[in-house]
């Protein structure tokens, strides 16, 4: 039974990557890509990926559907212009071979994987009692590898200015996107007003419940993003404008506090982000609660783009 | 044949199918979802070899799972850049083409960044 | 007692399965995109809430449960306003010449 719902899960995927890469309007192949990235998650959750799982629903589904969906509409006077470059026959025969050449290459790999598989949780459960959190994934992107996740939210920071370095000169400093208007009494505002505080609870406790559960502050930091998003969409509040001392603090607030702790650990245990003995909970909880509010600003504000508006004189 | 390897092999597809995408598709915009294709192929890929490595007691290796979050997250922020740029060039030049004898402003001087 | 809840279960979920089919044949069939947002509705509604409803006699604590019963809520309410806004937006674009 298991057996069938998994091949039918992957006809489904394989169906839905193919229809977003041939339809013949981009907006059907966004629609397309979303419900890709929500089957996307039962996959995780076939693969037992919970953490995964999750972030893949935020991120893959909701975050950068909404991105391309914004995408797609300011650039609906293009696409006709793009499909007169379309390549002829023989140049789509070549990129078909090609890929299934890729293709075969890959899937030859995974048929001659080693057996029994070569794997990390045995180390993972031997050493996880130190960091006091009971998630295994939570204990790797906090205590294992906390320099991978240092360096992502150090990356995340540099595409967000990457973002903004492309406003034109004269709105450098200004609020990005254009202002929203929505019927103040009509069902966007309405639901703007109703969704976000269950939306900031579900964040706020999916943050908290990562440490022994499934979950943790990518998660909670997307729901919040979102909850902002949908403020912001439907009127209520304003992007704030990119110049603001506050909104500067708090972005760099978790890369810094998370560089910092780590420093710390170099005097007091020997190595760079290594934490002393009986207070690596307490540091793991120090490190995400600064991550939290720049990760959400992240988020959210990559999502808006660019400034639009100038600075107010 | 158990879930991992069914997985590992869509995973495999997906990225042929992606490619095939990047190659083909003209319009910046689709490219970069075929990219987002590519991606997620990759991650399916991962995530295969992860379910593979299940062992005391947990049901996947958890290192190459946190890897794949990061994976996830990094991978959204560069699709944010990329769709930035994109949007960019729409309104410097009123085309997204990437042909190269395409005009490089639509009115010479009208912001110069 | 539990070959009863079972057997509820069963019931609701293929009710549910049947609702969902017949919005998903309205999406593909029906002439126009206000009739298929008519047809959606079902699916939201009557088909997530008999699955829900299934499912309920499963779960092993209230809050879950509880949260399951949430989640039905949420998807109503996101369901209905996308809706509205949907349906609004097709009236703007008709009326305008």
């Amino acid at each position: 039974m298991i057996d069938a719902l998994n091949i039918g899960l992957a006809g489904l995927i394989l169906g839905l990557a193919f229809w977003s890469i041939i339809a013949r309007e981009a907006f059907a192949a966004v629609a397309g890509f979303m419900a890709y990235g929500l089957l996307l998650t039962l996959v995780w959750v076939q693969l037992h990926g919970i953490d995964v799982a999750l972030t893949e629903a935020a991120i893959g589904g909701g975050l950068t559907g909404a991105l391309l969906i914004g995408a797609v509409s300011r650039l609906r006077s293009t696409e006709a212009a793009a499909r007169a470059e379309q390549p002829g026959a023989p140049a789509r025969w070549l990129a078909a071979g090609v890929s299934a050449a890729v293709a075969a290459a890959l899937a030859l790999c995974v048929l001659v994987l080693p057996d029994p598989a070569p794997t990390l949780a045995p180390a993972v459960a031997t050493h996880i009692a130190v960091t006091e959190v009971g998630n295994p994934i939570t204990a790797v992107l906090m205590a294992f590898r906390a320099m991978d996740t240092l360096l992502e939210a150090i990356v995340l920071l540099f595409a967000l200015i990457g973002v903004w370095s492309l406003a034109p000169d004269r709105f450098w400093g200004g609020r990005p996107g254009l202002r929203q208007h929505a019927d103040p009494n009509g069902i966007l505002a309405y639901v703007a007003r109703i969704l976000p505080p269950i939306g900031v609870i579900a964040g706020i406790y999916i943050f908290w419940v990562g440490a022994d559960h499934p979950g943790g502050k990518f998660q909670g930091a997307t729901l919040m993003a979102a909850m902002w998003l949908l403020v912001m969409m439907a009127g209520l509040a304003d992007a704030p404008p990119i110049s603001r001392t506050w909104l500067r603090l708090l972005l760099v607030a978790g890369p810094l506090v998370f560089i910092a702790i780590g420093v710390v650990g170099v005097v007091t245990a020997d190595a760079f982000l290594a934490y002393p003995e009986g207070i690596a909970k307490p540091l793991i909880l120090v490190i995400e609660f600064a991550l939290m509010p720049t990760l959400t600003l992240i988020l959210g504000l990559m999502l808006v783009g660019a400034p639009k508006r100038g600075p107010l004189p | 044949m158990n879930a991992a390897t069914l997985f590992g092999l869509c995973a495999a597809a997906l990225i042929g199918i992606g490619l095939y995408g990047l190659i083909v598709n003209p319009h910046p915009l689709r490219k970069i979802l075929a990219f987002n294709v590519i991606g997620s192929g990759v991650f399916m890929l991962f995530g295969a070899i992860a379910r593979r490595g299940a062992a005391a007691g947990m049901g996947g290796d958890p290192v190459p799972q946190a890897l794949l979050i990061t994976g996830i997250v990094v991978a959204f922020s560069a699709t944010a850049l990329a769709v930035a740029l994109l949007l960019r060039l729409f309104d410097e030049t009123g085309s997204v083409t990437l042909a190269s004898d395409a005009p490089d402003k639509v009115q010479p001087g009208i912001d110069d960044a | 007692m539990s070959f009863i809840l079972d057997l509820w279960t069963v019931i609701a979920v293929a009710g549910g399965a049947v609702f969902f089919l017949a919005g998903t044949t309205g999406l593909l069939r029906f002439p126009d995109a206000l009739t298929r947002l008519h047809a959606l509705t079902k699916a939201d509604n009557l088909g997530l809430g008999l699955v829900v409803l299934g499912l309920l006699p499963q779960v092993d604590s209230v809050s879950t449960g509880l949260k399951l019963l949430c989640i039905w809520g949420l998807v109503l309410l996101s369901g209905a306003t996308a809706s509205q806004l949907i349906a609004r937006a097709l009236l703007r674009r008709d009326a305008r010449p």
